[in-house]
């Protein structure tokens, strides 16, 4: 009846995990009796759950990776103080069963459901606004792909309760994610968290990218797009071509393990490399995907705040595009030690190489842009000089990496485990809470706490080179990555050195919650209410903070590539349209929450074979989405007097407060 | 109080730095005892000491840059609209091109010369080592001395060694830092690396590939010595009253935590290329004998 699933499924003999869920289960019968005491649950469902509106999703992306900041986190400092206790024949406190699905967790939680979810909400509330346009391509889609992420991060969640995660490693190489090796229930969460979520970001990546290339506003053409958009645009370029194949190896996967196939199993003609390469054809993009945008976050507030134009737009623009072609060809440099001849290994190694020259070019874009600039230190503009520095170094170990002699002693080290966090902590980490404080004020209305917000990023610059520059050390020092214990003496004070460093970032996490309640509780002190708070440049800024649910009023017409600074220089800014139009918008939707929550019991009965289940839940996806394609109650106009209240109401309040 | 802290920090890990560099012998990549190793430090060295010539200026101007056009100081030049100047241009992209150019060379010519599959040059003819990582141990078989360990390596000084390296498991790496590469260990594959000891010592081996749950205990050591010891050392595995034959692979094969070390006076000849065969025959007729109980 159940399939797999038993009672002795749920982990009651670790004490951590029940604490943890115990913790969890007392803030969600909070929550739920908050909603049901103010009566706020239909506010929630029609204001913000079925809600197709790009902001609203946005914030939802960002409030879910902000979780999942946490609980990755939480996994950071329980691996930290497992390897500071557990030297010379201690065992520490996390058994290698436990311990191992921690690493496992703690890498695919920050790369697939903080990071990734990070990535696309900032696209999600900046992208249309950039490029002036009411909403994304397919809203519903937009919808849709966002419950499919929260799948995602359900199952990777209900692992903790009901069964195990994988210990595997983030990537689950076979043949020990096979069957054979990993008879649990831990790899299928790992498989069916991946594939469901990963659906929703293969989405993502056809909304937006058919939302920048037609949906831009009159007059701007490929090169009058705001840099932010242009590393959106070769994101989702890059998460469609990648996504699929990720989709397709754990779709191989999963027929190893739940049909006995034999792509990737040791014998049967199976062959490991074969999947070990795949997933890094899709791996390495990935680590462009999630930078790329972050690059874009850092020239928009390097621009911003130096209150001067963005140095050498073409080429930085080129660099963008070069560096998601070179993406594709360096995936053999996570495992020059496989083997392979010298010839490839050396191609592989000279690609990779190559891939620092735009990415250097980028970086002296930026310097160039504060050169002869006028800086104002916001907290921002402390996250790009952190950046700055940061990835520098990061980019440095990287292309040491690639040098093959070299790699053969550093992989697999923690100088490998250092080098990659420098640059996701350095960049991609830096730059999304750098854009966060950027447009937390478009997408709220209010700006953070500015203190709080500085003390936060210099917690976290300096709590990150507490934390990793140890790690280099000890690659140096022959210790390898996911270790569990250990009996080399002269790594304990290190190791002791890089959980100190960690506490400082947790302290540094810390601030920005405390950063986020402050920030609330005195937000009619900090109220943007010209809609442009920093002296923006691009389109988003010409709109109120937070802006009207149809975005423009007017779509506007570009004509240059800083056209809100233009449009302000010109006096074109604060001209209020002679008449307005009835605006064309698109309806809430329920299905994509329907559909999803069918999907999460498709997974879970997939994980657990119950198998009467999987069809159920594949029916009920069927009929929702058939059902939603006859619906044709999807779209509706904006009355003009509804947009001349909104309108001219926002034309007050600013005038109000520059007067 | 934030202005303090920072430097303070700086300052503490600096000191930091000084005193375990001082004690330079724990940072084994960088007190290699064998040339491959030897090569593979100034490799790194180089490659470091080459990007530096980029990365130092860039850390310089963007701290020099913030602190000199930052807002409160009116007297630097202000240009809000110069946004290109094709000698900047030129010069940012030709200037890690150049480094990129001379490190590409450097990586093209060491890619070859230390491919693991590389015979080293000697005066002495190699040593053949067959590697088979285990769950969770690695089982060493030497062909030429018809002998076999488990955890437990040795070899004389200034005798290139070729390392056949498979698994009978899932994925590892054979690893042994200071004398230099590790190569992944892998089912059905045959996997060559080359090493050589030029000093004597007892070094620190393990797998550097995550492979489960005994993976942290698949330690070894290295034991490097003069020729002599190390024949009188395959004369004391000799004695050893244990045969690596088929039943006792058996009991190999089964999943150990820690293993102690094991010696094997007699192997069959073959025993090496006839685990290899048994994952690479797609008929797949051997019936595997994994037996991790769950947790």
């Amino acid at each position: 009846m159940f399939g797999k699933l038993t009672l002795e499924a749920v982990p009651y003999h670790e004490p951590i995990i029940m604490i943890t869920l115990a913790v969890v289960a007392v803030l969600g019968i909070g929550i739920a009796a908050a909603l049901t005491r103010f009566k706020k649950w239909t506010w929630l469902w029609f204001e913000w759950l079925t809600s197709v509106d790009h902001k609203k999703i946005g914030i939802m992306y960002i409030a879910v990776a902000m979780i999942m900041l946490l609980r990755g986190f939480a996994d950071a400092i329980m691996m930290r103080g497992q390897l500071a206790v557990a030297s010379a024949g201690a065992e520490g406190f996390l058994p290698p069963h436990h311990y191992d699905q921690i690493f496992t967790a703690h890498g695919v939680i920050m790369i697939f459901f903080m990071a990734m979810p990070f990535m696309v909400g900032l696209m999600n509330i900046v992208v249309p606004l950039q490029i002036g346009a009411r909403d994304v391509a397919f809203p519903f889609l937009n919808s849709l792909s966002f419950w499919l992420f929260v799948v995602g991060v359900a199952l990777i969640n209900i692992s903790l309760g009901v069964g195990e995660f994988a210990q595997t490693g983030w990537l689950a190489y076979p043949p020990l994610s096979g069957i054979e090796y990993s008879p649990g229930v831990g790899v299928d969460y790992w498989i069916w968290s991946l594939q469901i979520s990963g659906l929703g970001t293969l989405l993502t990546g056809v909304n937006f990218f058919v939302t920048i290339m037609k949906m831009r506003a009159p007059g701007m053409s490929l090169m009058k797009m705001p840099v932010f958009t242009w590393t959106a645009l070769c994101t989702n370029i890059l998460i469609l071509a990648a996504f699929p194949v990720l989709t397709a190896t754990i779709a191989l996967l999963t027929l190893d393990r739940y049909l006995g196939t034999h792509f990737f199993t040791n014998d049967m003609g199976g062959n490991q490399m074969m999947y070990v390469n795949l997933i890094w054809v899709w791996g390495h993009p990935e680590v462009y995907i999630l930078i790329l945008p972050a690059f874009g976050v850092f020239s928009e507030v390097v621009a911003t705040f130096t209150k001067k134009k963005l140095f050498g737009y073409t080429s930085l623009v080129w660099a963008t595009a070069v560096i998601t072609i070179l993406s594709f060809i360096v995936w053999l440099h996570h495992f020059f030690t496989m083997g392979a001849g010298a010839n490839v290994n050396a191609f592989f190694g000279i690609a990779t190489m190559i891939i620092s020259i735009p990415t250097g070019v980028k970086i002296f874009n930026w310097l160039f842009t504060m050169y002869r600039g006028r800086i104002e230190f916001s907290t921002p503009i402390i996250w790009t000089i952190g950046f700055l520095i940061t990835f520098t170094i990061g980019g440095m170990t990287g292309v040491l990496l690639a040098v093959p002699g070299a790699d053969f002693v550093l992989h697999n080290s923690l100088f490998l485990i250092a080098h990659f966090h420098n640059v996701i902590i350095g960049g991609v980490v830096f730059g999304y809470l750098a854009g966060f404080v950027y447009w937390f004020p478009k997408a709220f209305g209010f700006k953070l706490n500015e203190k709080l917000g500085r003390i936060a990023a210099y917690l976290w610059i300096s709590g990150f080179f507490l934390a990793f520059v140890p790690l280099y050390m000890l690659g140096f020092m022959g210790m390898t990555r996911r270790l569990n214990n250990y009996d080399n003496p002269a790594w304990t004070p290190l190791l002791y050195v890089a959980l100190f460093g960690a506490f400082v970032v947790g302290l540094a996490i810390l601030f920005q919650l405390i950063q986020l309640y402050v920030s609330i509780r005195d937000r009619k002190q900090n109220l943007d209410l010209t809609g442009d708070p920093w002296g923006g440049r691009t389109l988003e800024w010409s709109t109120s903070s937070p802006p009207p649910f149809y975005n423009f009023a007017h779509v506007p017409v570009v004509k240059d590539l800083d056209e809100w600074w233009e449009m302000k220089k010109d006096g074109r800014a604060d001209k209020a349209p002679a008449k307005y139009e009835k605006i064309h918008m698109p309806r809430n939707a329920s299905e994509g929450v329907i559909i999803s929550a069918f999907s999460l019991v498709f997974g879970f009965a997939f994980i657990w074979h119950i198998w009467w289940l999987v069809i159920l839940s594949t029916i009920a996806m069927l009929v929702t989405v058939i059902a939603r394609s006859y619906n044709e109650n999807i779209d509706y106009y904006v009355p003009v007097e509804e947009i001349k209240a909104i309108e001219n109401k926002h034309i007050q309040v600013k005038q109000a407060s520059q007067a | 109080m934030i202005k303090k802290r920072y430097p303070g920090l700086f300052s503490l890990l600096s000191i930091l730095g000084t005193t375990l560099l001082l004690s330079g012998c724990d940072f084994v990549l960088f007190d290699p005892k064998g040339q491959i190793g030897v090569e593979e430090r100034s490799l790194i060295i180089t490659a470091t000491l080459l990007m530096l010539i980029v990365v130092i200026p860039v850390i310089i101007m963007t701290l020099v840059f913030a602190w000199r056009y930052r807002a409160s100081n009116t007297k630097a030049t202000y240009t809000p609209d110069w946004s290109h100047s094709n000698k900047i241009e030129a010069v940012v992209w030709t200037v890690p091109v150049l480094i990129i150019l001379a490190l590409g060379t450097i990586t093209w010519k060491t890619t070859h010369s230390l491919d693991p599959r590389q015979p080293i040059d000697s005066e002495h003819p190699h040593l053949t080592v067959q590697v088979v990582s285990l769950d969770w141990k690695w089982l060493f078989i030497y062909p030429e001395q018809g002998i076999a360990t488990v955890n437990e390596l040795a070899f004389p000084v200034d005798v290139p060694v070729r390392f056949e390296v498979t698994s009978a498991s899932v994925m590892n790496s054979f690893f042994i830092p200071q004398l230099g590469s590790q190569i992944y260990a892998m089912a059905g594959m045959k996997n060559t690396l080359h090493l050589i000891a030029n000093e004597e010592g007892v070094y620190h081996g393990l797998s550097a590939n995550y492979s489960g749950h005994g993976f942290s205990g698949m330690k070894f050591n290295a034991t490097v010595t003069s020729q002599e010891k190390f024949d009188e050392w395959v004369q004391q595995v000799k004695q050893s009253s244990l045969n690596l034959d088929t039943d006792k692979y058996a009991a190999l094969e089964k999943a150990s935590y820690n293993n102690p070390v094991e010696r094997f006076s007699n192997v069959t000849p073959n025993f090496y290329d006839s685990i290899v065969e048994r994952y690479t025959h797609s008929s797949g007729s051997h019936t595997h004998s994994h037996s991790e109980g769950k947790e």
